[in-house]
C-alpha cells in the first residue's frame, strides 16, 4: 500500500552556534546573525518519512513548512535526500506566528493537500523549544497523535504501529491512520544528500526565488519535477484573524538573559524534617507548585 | 557542521584547474546527456557546481561519519565467520552513508548507473575520505576496479556488473598469491575452461585487500604448462554463486580496519574478462595505474591528517611559557611538513588530470575515430600519465611516510602513546609505500621516462611558461636543479651497466618529483597566493635534495657498487674461520 506523507519541517537559525548578536534588543531573535539549518528533530521525522516511502513502494514524501521564500532551502535539502516535494507556506499575514496561528495555517494547507495517511514532523524546533505545533495540528485536524516517536516500526493497513520515547523506557503503540507523528531526536540520523538527487534538484525552486529570472523560469517549467509550491493565506483559505499576530494569543513581555550557577548547591540530611524545608522552599521558589 | 571539503581550499583550488574546462566537456560529449538524465550536467558551469556540491556532501560524510568512526573501527577491527568476513560495525556504518549519498561508481557513465564524475573529482573524493580513515578508503576505493570493467569487459559483463557497483556493491582485486607478490608472473591460481566453455578457478590468493567483496578480478593462470605472465588471463569472480572462502585475515600494523584475506577458491566459477594470455600484461597493468593513482591519493589524504594534527598540537602544547610552534625547530618541521603535502597533492591532481584526458580519449576511440590532433593529444597524455603515476605513487608515499613520522616527533612522548591519532597514522601510512607496487618498483616503473626524456620534456614545457616578475628567481633556481637533474642522467646513462644505472634509478626519478614538484606549486602560485609559503619552503628543500643526490652521482665511481652488493661468499668464509 502506498502513502501519502507528509513532513512538516521549519527553517530555524542554528541556535547550537549562538554568537553574542543572536538577540535583537527587543526580545526577538536576531535571524539574520544566525545560520538557517533544517530543524534537526525535522530531518529525525524526515527520516522516518523515508524510511516507509521504502517499505511502501509509490509512497509520496512532501515536505510542508512556514516562512519566507527563502525556507524553499529546506525543501530543497529535503528532495536531495529523497523527499518528493514540497510547499512553502509564505505570507506576510503569517508573520509574528506564535505556535496557536502557525498550526492553524498548516492545518489549512494540508487541508488544502487534501489525501494524507501521516504527518511527521519533529518534536520540537530549536528555536521556540515548544513541542506545540505538532499536537495542536493534530487537534486542528481532529486526528490522533502519537508524540515522542522513536521510530515508526510499521505500517499495515490502516494501523501505525510506533515505539515512543517515554522517560522510564520505550514504549510501543497501535494507532489508526490518518494521524499525527512527532519524532525525538533520539531517533535514527537522517540519511545523508544523495549525489544524484543533488544534481537532479538543485535548481527546484519556489516561484519567487526565480521571479527575475526568465531562463531559469522556463527551465523549471520544462521540469514539473523542479517546482517547489508557494502557498499564501489566500491560497489555504485562511482565515486571517487566526494569522499570524492577530491569531497570536502569545505575548512576549521581555526577554532575559539566564545564566546557571551550581552556587546555591545545599546538602539536605535525610530525615522528614530537612525535606519538608526543602519541598517549601522549594514551592516558595516556585521551582515546584 | 565540520566538513573536509569546505576546511581545505586547495581541493577546489585544483578542482577549478583551467585544464578542468577541456576535461570535462570531452567527458561529457558536450553535454550530450542533459536531455537523457535528469542529474546530467547543462554545461561546464553546471557540471563544475554539480562536483562542488557531490564533493561538500563528500566532505561532510568523511568529516561526521567516517572520521567519527575510526579510531573504534582501528580499534575493533574486522573478522572472519565460517569463511566470511564481518566487518567493523563502523565499517558498515560508513558504508551505509556512502550508498546511501550515491558516492559509489562515481566515474561510472550513467547509463550504466554512476555519476559520470572525471577522474580528478573522484580523487578528491579518495584524498578526503583517507585523511578521514585511510583503512575505509581502501574498502571504498576499491570501486576503481569498476573501471578495468569497463575498458576490457564485454557488453553484457558491463550491463550486470557495473550497475551492481554503482548500487554499492564492493570489489577487490585477488592478484598477489603466496609465491607471487611483487612477481606477479608467478601467479598459479588455476582456472580451469569447462566444455560449456565456462571456467572455474582453483587455489589460493594471499593478502587480498577487501578479499570477501561481493565482485572481484582474479588473475589466474589460465594456459596450463605456461610459467610466465603471457599465460595469465583476468577473470570476474561473483560472490553471489559461491566458490571462495576467507581462510584467514591478517593481523596488521596499521589500515586495519580493512580486511587483508587469505581466499581458498574451490571450483569458483569465473568470468573470463577480454582476451586469455592478456591478464597481466595489459589488463593489470591497467587496473594496477589506476590502484596507484588511489594510493597517491590515500597517501595525500594521511598527510593531511598527519599535518593537521601536528599543527593544532603545536599550538596548543606550551613548554618553556610557549607553545611550541614559536620554536624555530619546531616550525621547520611543521612548514615543510605543509610543504610536502601541498606538493605532494599538487603532483596527485597533475597525475589525475593527465589520466583523465587519455582516458577520455580512448573511450571517444570507442565510439568514433579520432581526429589526428586528438589522437596527438591521447598519445602525449597517456605517456604523461604513464610517467606521472608511478612518480605519485613514490613520492607521495614516502612524504606520507615522512609527514605521520613528523607528526609524532611534534607530539613528542603523548605522540608515543596511543591516545592521539598521529598514532594511527603513523601505523596506516606505513603500508603506502609497499603495496600496488613498493617504491622501489615504482621507481623502476619511472626510471624509462628519466632515461627517455619524458620528464625532462615536461619540465621543459614547464621552463618556457613565462612567470610574474617576483617568481623569477624561484624559476631560476629551478632551473638551475633542471641542469644538475640533466647532468646527472648523463652521467648514469653515460656508463654502460644495467646495475649501475638500477642502483642510481631513485635518486634520478627523486631529482625528477622534486624540480616536477617545484614547477607545479608555481604555478599553483600563479593562480592562489596561498601556496607561497609551500612553494618557497618546498623549493628549498628540493633544491638541498636534488644537490645531495647530484653530489653522490658524481662523486660516485661505477666499481664502487661493489661495496654494496651482498656477497654470499663472504659470510660463508666467516662461518668457515
Amino acid at each position: 500500500m502506498s502513502l501519502n506523507i507528509i513532513v512538516l519541517a521549519k527553517q530555524v537559525p542554528d541556535t547550537r552556534n549562538v554568537g553574542k548578536d543572536a538577540m535583537k534588543a527587543d526580545g526577538t531573535v536576531n535571524r539574520a546573525a544566525l545560520p538557517a539549518i533544517f530543524n534537526p528533530e525535522d530531518l529525525n521525522a524526515l527520516e522516518q518519512a523515508l524510511r516507509l516511502k521504502e517499505s511502501h513502494p509509490g509512497s509520496k514524501v512532501t515536505i510542508l513548512t512556514m516562512g519566507p521564500a527563502r525556507a524553499a532551502e529546506i525543501i530543497r535539502e529535503g528532495m536531495f535526500r529523497g523527499a518528493d516535494g514540497g510547499v512553502v507556506l509564505s505570507d506576510r499575514a503569517f508573520a509574528g506566528s506564535d505556535t496557536l496561528a502557525t498550526s492553524y495555517a498548516i492545518s489549512a494547507a494540508i487541508k488544502k493537500m487534501g489525501d494524507y495517511d501521516i504527518i511527521i514532523g519533529g518534536r520540537q524546533a530549536i528555536d521556540g523549544d515548544t513541542a506545540q505545533v505538532g499536537p495542536q495540528v493534530a487537534e486542528k485536524l481532529g486526528i490522533p497523535q502519537i508524540t515522542y516517536a522513536e521510530e515508526i516500526e510499521k505500517v499495515d493497513g490502516k494501523d501505525i504501529i510506533v515505539k515512543r520515547r517515554i522517560e522510564s523506557g520505550i514504549e510501543t503503540v497501535k494507532g489508526k491512520l490518518p494521524l499525527v507523528v512527532t519524532v525525538n531526536g533520539s531517533a535514527a540520523e537522517c540519511r545523508p544528500r544523495n549525489a544524484k538527487a543533488v544534481q537532479k534538484f538543485k535548481y527546484a525552486a519556489v516561484p519567487s526565488e526565480v521571479a527575475d529570472d526568465e531562463k531559469k523560469r522556463e527551465f523549471i517549467a520544462e521540469r514539473p519535477y523542479l517546482k517547489i509550491g508557494e502557498w499564501s493565506a489566500n491560497d489555504v483559505n485562511a482565515d486571517l484573524a487566526q494569522c499570524g499576530l492577530a491569531g497570536s494569543p502569545t505575548k512576549v513581555k521581555s526577554i532575559q538573559n539566564v545564566v546557571f550557577t551550581a552556587k546555591e548547591a545545599r546538602k539536605i540530611e535525610n530525615d522528614d524534617a530537612e525535606l519538608e524545608n526543602l519541598i517549601i522552599d522549594l514551592i516558595a521558589n516556585h521551582t515546584i507548585g | 557542521m565540520a566538513n573536509f571539503y569546505k576546511d581545505n581550499d586547495n581541493l577546489k583550488h585544483y578542482l577549478n584547474h583551467p585544464m578542468m574546462e577541456k576535461i570535462v566537456e570531452l567527458k561529457e560529449r558536450n553535454f550530450a546527456d542533459a536531455d537523457k538524465y535528469d542529474y546530467a550536467p547543462q554545461d561546464f558551469a553546471d557540471a563544475m557546481d554539480s562536483y562542488d556540491r557531490v564533493l561538500e556532501i563528500v566532505g561532510d560524510i568523511c568529516a561526521n561519519v567516517i572520521a567519527e568512526n575510526a579510531e573504534e573501527i582501528d580499534h575493533e577491527g574486522p573478522s572472519v565467520k565460517n569463511g566470511r568476513v564481518v566487518y567493523a560495525a563502523g565499517t558498515e556504518r560508513n558504508l551505509d552513508a556512502c550508498r546511501k549519498a550515491g558516492l559509489m561508481g562515481m566515474s561510472m557513465p550513467r547509463r550504466l548507473g554512476g555519476l559520470n564524475f572525471p577522474i580528478t573529482p573522484y580523487i578528491m573524493a579518495a584524498d578526503m575520505v583517507s585523511r578521514a580513515d585511510a583503512a575505509f578508503e581502501n574498502i571504498w576505493g576499491l570501486q576503481d576496479c569498476a573501471e578495468t570493467i569497463y575498458e576490457f569487459a564485454n557488453d553484457e559483463q558491463k550491463q550486470k556488473y557495473i550497475p551492481r557497483v554503482c548500487e554499492g556493491e564492493t570489489m577487490s582485486m585477488d592478484l598477489t598469491e603466496p609465491d607471487a607478490g611483487s612477481d606477479l608472473q608467478s601467479v598459479m591460481l588455476k582456472a580451469t575452461k569447462k566444455e560449456d566453455g565456462s571456467y572455474v578457478l582453483n587455489g589460493v590468493k594471499r593478502f587480498i585487500t577487501n578479499g570477501d567483496s561481493d565482485i572481484h578480478l582474479v588473475l589466474a593462470r589460465s594456459e596450463e604448462g605456461s610459467k610466465d605472465g603471457r599465460g595469465l588471463s583476468m577473470f570476474i569472480y561473483d560472490k553471489r554463486n559461491g566458490g571462495v572462502n576467507v581462510r584467514r585475515i591478517e593481523n596488521k600494523m596499521g589500515i586495519k580496519g580493512s580486511p587483508t584475506c587469505e581466499l581458498v577458491y574451490k571450483d569458483a566459477p569465473a568470468e573470463l574478462v577480454g582476451s586469455t594470455r592478456l591478464g597481466l600484461i595489459k589488463y593489470v597493468m591497467a587496473l594496477m595505474n589506476g590502484a596507484r593513482l588511489g594510493i597517491a591519493a590515500q597517501s595525500v589524504g594521511i598527510s593531511e591528517a598527519a599535518y593537521r594534527e601536528a599543527l593544532s598540537y603545536a599550538k596548543d602544547r606550551k613548554q618553556f611559557g610557549k607553545p611550541i610552534i614559536e620554536f624555530p625547530a619546531v616550525a621547520e618541521i611543521i612548514s615543510t611538513m605543509k610543504a610536502k603535502l601541498d606538493a605532494s597533492r599538487a603532483l596527485l591532481y597533475a597525475c589525475s588530470r593527465f589520466v583523465d584526458m587519455y582516458k577520455i580519449y580512448d573511450d571517444i576511440a570507442k565510439e568514433r575515430p579520432l581526429t589526428p590532433e586528438e589522437k596527438q593529444e591521447q598519445k602525449y597524455y597517456s605517456k604523461l600519465a604513464d610517467a606521472f603515476t608511478p612518480l605519485a605513487k613514490g613520492m607521495t608515499s614516502e612524504f606520507c611516510n615522512q609527514n605521520t613520522y613528523d607528526a609524532i616527533q611534534i607530539h613528542g612522548g603523548s605522540g608515543f602513546m596511543k591516545d592521539y591519532t598521529c598514532e594511527r597514522l603513523y601505523r596506516d601510512a606505513r603500508i603506502t609505500s609497499i603495496y600496488e607496487g613498493t617504491t622501489q618498483l615504482q621507481v623502476v616503473a619511472a626510471i624509462r621516462h628519466v632515461s627517455t626524456g619524458t620528464y625532462l620534456n615536461k619540465i621543459k614545457e614547464f621552463e618556457n611558461e613565462s612567470v610574474a616578475p617576483e617568481n623569477e628567481g624561484i624559476k631560476n633556481t629551478l632551473v638551475f636543479m633542471t641542469q644538475q637533474y640533466a647532468d646527472a642522467v648523463q652521467t648514469v646513462f653515460g656508463v654502460d651497466d644495467q646495475s649501475f644505472h638500477d642502483f642510481m634509478a631513485r635518486r634520478l626519478v627523486e631529482m625528477a618529483g622534486h624540480i616536477i614538484m617545484g614547477y607545479l606549486l608555481l604555478e599553483d602560485v600563479a593562480r592562489n597566493e596561498d601556496f607561497r609559503k609551500s612553494l618557497e619552503v618546498y623549493v628549498k628543500y628540493g633544491q638541498a635534495q636534488v644537490a645531495a643526490h647530484a653530489s653522490f652521482i658524481g662523486n660516485f665511481q661505477p666499481q664502487q657498487i661493489e661495496d654494496y652488493l651482498y656477497k654470499e661468499q663472504e659470510e660463508t668464509s666467516q662461518a668457515e674461520a
